[in-house]
């Protein structure tokens, strides 16, 4: 937790030196993302604050993954802008941290869980050289943060799909980032893995840092987010979760999908008082 | 014929050790960079740039004659070869990238087109007044017996090169091959890591034609980290493991291919990997079928052991007597199980030494086999009780790939658990009561 702690003055000091007196965290100006010619998504505006815990959600193709990739500039944009604290992406790009999709990898690669953890520290070790015990102590203890620290040695295939998510998790936490982008960590996890990493990122809140987290449970929306970005190809609706997840906004964002839409709808009215 | 073999394999003759110092480093280079290849899942990438290289030969070839060159100078092709190996890797990359064209088929299509391209350069050459084609042809099979010692040092020093620019990049390589997506947002150039594995893949191919051969030098970079996958899950092992086995087959390879000189290297070399291929796969620590199966006959017998412990234990619990021998009825009768399976289990037991036959067909627990059921049934009720109380944490405390449930219990978890379930409230009667513990446990 020290490494996150110092992280977080750190980025303080870039707040306090950026053109703007207080930048949004994150700043998305008509950002549009082509899939051979295809439009994925359109005019993306976004202006989010710092230090909160904000949820992507948003129907099957939305659009999801392709934001949060195309603002990591890990897909090509046809156009727009992206700043993180003030300043263009490429500049910041250190103080962003990603995790991808579990699925996106192949688990059945030769690798321990406690190397797949200390590969958020390469870029700190640097070209060429390899990673010492010092790295591989700080590794360990981001595994005993997600709770992970007797499974350090186990080859990854061997983890169940919760475990697999949480030392995503883990490597993502030593990348000792100020700004997070998490696609679909809750994706196939038990129950008590869903609250202990949930935990987690509201202890990366309370250090100031900001967590984007593709969602899809709307059940849960309420209870996890403090900002929410609805999405289906163009932003429908985003701002404080507690203004922006309504009934009208979840119709317009999920459409003719009656399914869905009855879920949300009781989503909401459970909530309500 | 054995004084042969011994001058043979300890490298007697001149010509035998220029040729398998070449093999070896090339061995080397190819287990190395192969293993990475193969993670990358671009395996057959090797084989579209072994191919590619062919025009380049031929190329290097038709340009040095008309120089008046010498036109055998193997640097000088293989300088050709590497041209046309990184174009033609060049532009499968770029279809991928550009195109929506499948990768396999961006890979036939450049391997063919690039190898008839070169084969008609060939035919070119052959018609070619002053030239002498004879042996360019041989680059498709390998021609390894005519290596001279310039061609082993530049093989040797380039396949050094190869390994240590690899070494020095481990971890990167490592990064961009597990986690592409992860390594780009980390803010590492992934495509130039990219162009980087491909260009030491061309690099190995290129310094493999001369050994094996066009069509053959795949074998090396697929070969041996596909046999050393089977012995470890540790990449580090994995790439030692490989260049170990490339080098072994280049090594002895060229020594069989030394005493029959008819017997092409390159052919050998590949027959030779590929039996240690084949003998991974089968006896490979970790992944090998063997080792596997063995595995699972042993936790077959355990589960068949701990069934039949536990079941002479609860049927002793029954009636209040541990000392009274079970008949094979009562056993036969508390638990679904067929005769065949309990005829086994008693058997494994009886094999074991933790139970014995005292009358017909009836059988006692032996003070060891009591022991070891006492701990079973223990473990196994805890489990149980476990799962009914606190399903909703199970998961995550559970080690799943644990080979037996009731081996997943430490020490600690079992004493957490007496301390949580409060187990002295339970009703001694009841289905879940533990038997008590005994001063023997560990």
């Amino acid at each position: 937790m020290d490494i996150l702690k110092n992280h977080n003055q750190s980025t303080n000091k870039q707040g306090a030196g950026s053109p703007t007196a207080n930048p949004p965290a994150l700043f998305v100006r008509d950002l549009t993302v082509a899939y051979n010619r295809k439009p994925v998504l359109w005019d993306i505006d976004l202006d989010v604050p710092s230090a909160v815990v904000a949820g992507i959600v948003g129907p099957n193709g939305a659009g999801k993954s392709t934001l949060i990739k195309a603002i990591l500039d890990l897909v090509p944009h046809t156009s727009g802008n992206v700043e993180i604290f003030g300043r263009p992406y490429k500049e910041q790009r250190l103080i962003v941290g990603y995790v991808p999709q579990r699925e996106s990898v192949d688990w059945t690669y030769p690798i321990t869980a406690l190397e797949l953890v200390a590969m958020g520290l390469y870029r700190k070790i640097g070209w060429f050289k390899p990673v010492t015990a010092r790295y591989r102590e700080r590794a360990r203890e981001a595994m005993d943060q997600v709770g992970m620290a007797d499974f350090a040695d186990r080859q990854i295939s061997r983890l169940s799909g919760g475990q697999q998510q949480r030392i995503f998790l883990a490597r993502a936490l030593v990348q000792d980032a100020s700004m997070y982008f998490m696609d679909e960590p809750f994706a196939g996890v038990d129950a008590s893995t869903e609250e202990a990493i949930m935990a987690i990122l509201q202890e990366l809140r309370e250090q100031g840092k900001t967590v984007f987290v593709v969602h899809h449970d709307l059940e849960t929306v309420r209870r996890y987010f403090d900002h929410l970005i609805m999405l289906n190809m163009r932003v429908v609706a985003a701002g404080a979760c507690s203004e922006v997840f309504t009934e009208e906004n979840l119709r317009r964002t999920y459409g003719g999908r009656l399914t869905l839409l009855d879920r949300a709808v009781d989503a909401i009215g459970g909530i309500k008082p | 014929m054995n004084d042969r073999l011994l001058r043979v394999l300890m490298l007697a003759d001149y010509n035998t050790r220029v040729v398998v110092f070449g093999v070896v480093m090339l061995g080397i280079a190819g287990g190395v960079i192969g293993v990475f290849l193969l993670l990358r899942r671009r395996a057959l990438l090797a084989d579209a740039v072994g191919h590619a290289a062919l025009p380049g030969v031929a190329g290097a070839f038709i340009v040095l004659t008309a120089l008046g060159a010498d036109a055998r100078s193997l640097p000088l092709l293989l300088t050709g070869a590497l041209i046309s190996g990184l174009a033609g890797m060049g532009c499968v990359l770029l279809i991928n990238r550009l195109t929506k064209l499948s990768e396999e088929a961006a890979l036939g299509i450049m391997l063919s087109v690039f190898f008839g391209f070169g084969i008609a350069l060939l035919g070119i050459i052959q018609q070619m007044r002053g030239a002498s084609a004879a042996g360019l042809g041989s680059f498709i099979y390998g021609r390894t017996a005519s290596m001279i010692r310039a061609d082993a040092l530049l093989i040797g020093f380039a396949a050094l090169g190869i390994v240590v620019l690899a070494t020095l990049l481990f971890k990167e390589l490592r990064l961009y091959t597990f986690d592409e997506d992860f390594a780009a947002g980390d803010g590492w150039p992934v495509h130039g890591l990219d162009v980087l594995l491909m260009s030491l893949v061309v690099g190995v191919t290129v310094l493999g034609l001369q050994a094996v051969g066009i069509v053959l030098v795949i074998a090396v970079l697929i070969i041996p980290p596909a046999a050393a996958r089977f012995w470890t899950d540790s990449l580090a092992k994995m790439v030692l493991i490989s260049a170990v086995i490339g080098a072994l087959g280049g090594y002895i390879g060229a020594a069989i291919s030394a005493m029959a000189p008819r017997l092409p290297a390159g052919a050998v070399i590949v027959c030779v990997t590929g039996s240690m291929f084949l003998f991974s796969l089968f006896f490979g620590k970790t992944h090998g079928v063997v080792p596997l199966a063995v595995d699972a006959l042993k936790l077959r017998r355990q589960t068949r052991l701990h069934h039949i412990l536990r079941c002479l234990y609860e049927c002793g619990e029954a009636i209040y007597d541990h000392s009274k021998p079970i008949s094979i009825r009562t056993l036969r009768d508390s638990r679904e199980w067929g005769d065949q399976e309990l005829e086994r289990a008693i058997h494994t037991a009886e094999k074991a030494g933790h139970l014995r036959e005292t009358r017909e067909r009836a059988y006692l627990l032996t003070e060891k086999g009591r022991v070891e059921a006492h701990r079973i049934t223990r473990n196994h009720r805890l489990w149980e009780i476990y799962l009914l109380e606190h399903a909703d944490v199970a998961a995550s405390h559970v080690d799943q790939g644990a080979d037996f449930i009731e081996h997943v219990l430490g020490t600690e978890l079992v004493a957490e658990l007496e301390r949580s379930l409060s187990i002295e409230e339970l009703t001694p009667g009841s289905v879940h009561h533990l038997p008590a513990e005994q001063g023997v446990e560990t």
